[in-house]
């Protein structure tokens, strides 16, 4: 039996010549002290892998209209055997092509491998990661429930700011000039069609040129790069300490991408995927869109600029960040690869990751959105149950004072919290604020009653660390 | 074969093997091996190709890239829709208004349904506002109490007239064309205003 399938492997490959084709590269020569730090990009690989595999089986199901897209995805998530794992698994798939294209890039960087000969490795990459975040966010509009159509609508707007042909941008990602039937279908078009396309000639291409140059050495200090002679220094690197890629160079990635794999499945099993917000109804308001996490941090910084710089920071940030990245090898391919010798390179990577990190977590608290449903403050608060201080605590609450401000815990975050804003400032101070307004506080001189003002700065001078005698509810 | 594009090798174990040769000076399959008139033909050729690969590509092209733009210019004209009698509207009151796209893809279900927030200024007056935030169009809410509307996303605040009261909006919230005709209000649809760089 075993030789009848050696023999006949032998005549399929004879006449294939899959392991002429194949062999060379799985038996390239590799450094033999590339070791875990390289396997961030057969990591995302298989991340990338694991999306064509789920997303197909999604779509078998999935129905790419926007009258029957929502309905379809509660089909697949409660209904379908293994279709909430399967969506769990795209979803964490998504994650962790994301982390790991971040992770390979900023190891590329920090060990300068995108320097002579692999400047096109390093440009195609960086493609490879704006391919991947595109696929992240038509993705999420996919799950196409109330955060989905109303994220179309962001990004129309977001596209509108373009100069001269944003108005054009806005309809054409809306597919007229609402949402409607045409919107969905071109995000799906786009998002199972042309960007995997995209993905998988880069993808090839990035191989092909990892291939003809071969994977990057580590870093040694003292040891630049000189275009003139790196290519034949690390031929004979090669050929003296180099061992092939199949198996010895690769069963590191085969570990990593098996526990990535186990990580994405426990996940999508014990986790879950996203859940469906309310139906895509876009007469439903109440309605609260945000990005999924890759993409929260841009989502904050948006709430976070001066307005005045907002339209270039939204146009520009992008594609300037985009240029920069693709300009890295141009402005600096020779010289030092080691990160000891590049204190800026690891700089630039921490502050990369401090500066999306906090932006990240910003977005997760949002403190810029007002709270659309904060509890009336309780008793033990108020420290009383009649009288100005009373009503002006009641009144803080209806006129939606306490939607923006905080008050021992209770309220929203989008103002300054005013649990003692009595020690800071006085009647006077306060009646000029709340009448005149300030810096993101609308003005309430016209909405409020005098009677209203008077209890509500009365309430508000009361705050006070400690809480004045005679506002200590009994018993608290 | 020498000269030729491909070489095949008889292995010892009796397979062959088939590579690719290079274009170099051991392998001269170059244009010194042929004649003037076989360059011109070649280079004829060539351009034919090309020419060809231009014309599927304009084939293939023109219809792909008109019928993906196509809905952009599909025409949209706003139209005049009843959206409810002038007395179901209290003077001072601002209510939702949920209304309904009058030209949707047969497809579009649900999301043919918009909605805009409606004003009773006085006796005659309507203001229609768009519910999309001039910031980045998340949809505004109104708080009654308050008289504000408050947008979720990045925290804009409007008064009750439209104008901006805090935040990061850089506009008024766009208004509908409104009208009332027999004892109905009627609003102009409109597409969702987009915030263009000037």
């Amino acid at each position: 039996m075993k030789r009848f399938v050696v023999g006949a492997w032998r005549w399929i490959d004879d006449r294939l010549g899959i392991s002429d084709l194949i062999g060379p590269s799985l038996k390239h020569l590799v450094p033999h002290d590339a070791r875990w730090w390289y396997v961030f990009g057969s990591a995302t690989l298989l991340a990338f892998i694991v999306q064509v595999v789920t997303g197909v089986a999604l779509a078998f199901s999935y129905i790419p209209s926007s009258s029957q897209a929502y309905e379809t995805l509660e089909f697949i998530t409660n209904q379908a055997p293994f279709g909430s794992f399967l969506r769990g698994m795209h979803y964490f798939g998504a994650s962790a092509m994301v982390l790991m294209v971040g992770a390979h890039m900023a190891q590329t960087f920090l060990f300068g491998s995108y320097k002579f000969p692999r400047e096109m490795n390093w440009t195609t990459g960086v493609l490879l990661l704006g391919f991947t975040l595109l696929m992240g966010f038509t993705g999420q509009l996919l799950r196409w429930d109330q955060t989905a159509t109303w994220s179309v609508v962001v990004a129309a707007e977001q596209a509108g700011r373009v100069p001269l042909i944003g108005n054009f941008l806005a309809q054409f990602i809306l597919g007229g000039k609402t949402l409607g039937g045409a919107t969905l279908s071109r995000f799906f078009a786009i998002h199972v069609f042309i960007m995997p396309a995209l993905l998988f000639v880069f993808i090839g291409f990035h191989l092909l040129l990892v291939l003809r140059h071969g994977i990057a050495e580590p870093p040694t200090a003292g040891k630049p790069v000189d275009p003139a002679t790196y290519r034949t220094e690390y031929e004979e690197l090669m050929r003296k300490t180099g061992h092939p890629f199949w198996p010895e160079g690769a069963w590191r990635d085969f570990v990593v991408g098996t526990g990535l794999i186990v990580v994405i499945a426990l996940l999508a099993y014990f986790v879950g995927p996203p859940p469906l917000d309310k139906p895509p109804d876009p007469s439903i308001l109440n309605a609260d869109p945000r990005p999924d996490w890759y993409l929260l941090w841009y989502f904050a910084l948006l709430a976070l600029i001066p307005p005045q710089l907002e339209g270039w920071v939204m146009i520009l940030g992008p594609a300037l960040i985009g240029v920069l990245l693709l300009a890295v090898p141009l402005l600096n391919n020779r010289g030092e690869r080691a990160p000891s010798r590049r204190p800026w390179s690891i700089a630039v990577v921490l502050l990369s990751i401090i500066m999306i990190g906090s932006l990240w977590i910003e977005g997760i608290h949002s403190p810029w959105s007002p709270n659309f449903d904060p509890p009336p403050l309780p008793e033990k608060v108020v420290g009383i149950t009649s009288g100005p201080v009373f009503t002006g605590a009641k009144f803080f609450h209806d006129k939606g004072c306490l939607n923006c401000h905080l008050i021992a815990g209770y309220g929203g975050r989008r103002g300054p919290d005013l649990s003692y804003v009595g020690d800071k400032l006085s009647e006077g101070d306060l009646v000029i604020r709340i009448v005149n307004g300030g810096v993101n506080m609308p003005a309430f001189g016209k909405m409020l009653t005098p009677e209203e003002l008077a209890q509500i700065t009365a309430f508000l001078q009361s705050r006070k660390h400690p809480m004045p005698a005679g506002l200590q509810v009994p018993g608290d | 074969m020498s000269g030729s594009l491909f070489s095949l090798r008889r292995l010892q174990d009796g397979s062959t093997k088939f590579s690719v040769n290079e274009v170099t000076a051991d392998h001269p399959v170059s244009e010194r091996l042929l004649t003037p008139e076989e360059i011109t033909r070649r280079r004829f050729l060539e351009k034919v190709c090309v020419g060809l690969a231009s014309l599927c590509a304009a084939i293939l092209g023109i219809p792909l890239v008109g019928f993906v733009v196509a809905p952009i210019f599909r025409k949209t004209t706003g139209r005049w829709v009843s959206i409810g009698k002038i007395t179901d509207f209290q003077i001072g009151n601002t209510v939702k208004v949920d209304i309904t796209d009058p030209s949707p893809l047969p497809w579009a279900g649900i999301t043919a349904k918009s909605a805009l927030w409606l004003r009773r200024v006085t006796e005659s007056e309507f203001i229609a506002f768009s519910v999309n935030c001039t910031h980045l169009g998340c949809p505004v809410r109104w708080l009654a109490d308050a008289d504000l509307f408050m947008c979720p996303c990045h925290g804009g605040v409007y008064y009750q007239d439209g104008t901006v009261a805090a935040g990061p909006p850089p506009k008024p919230l766009i208004r509908y064309d409104v009208r009332t005709v027999n004892g109905q209000v009627e609003i102009k649809t409109m597409s969702i205003p987009i915030t263009t760089t000037p």
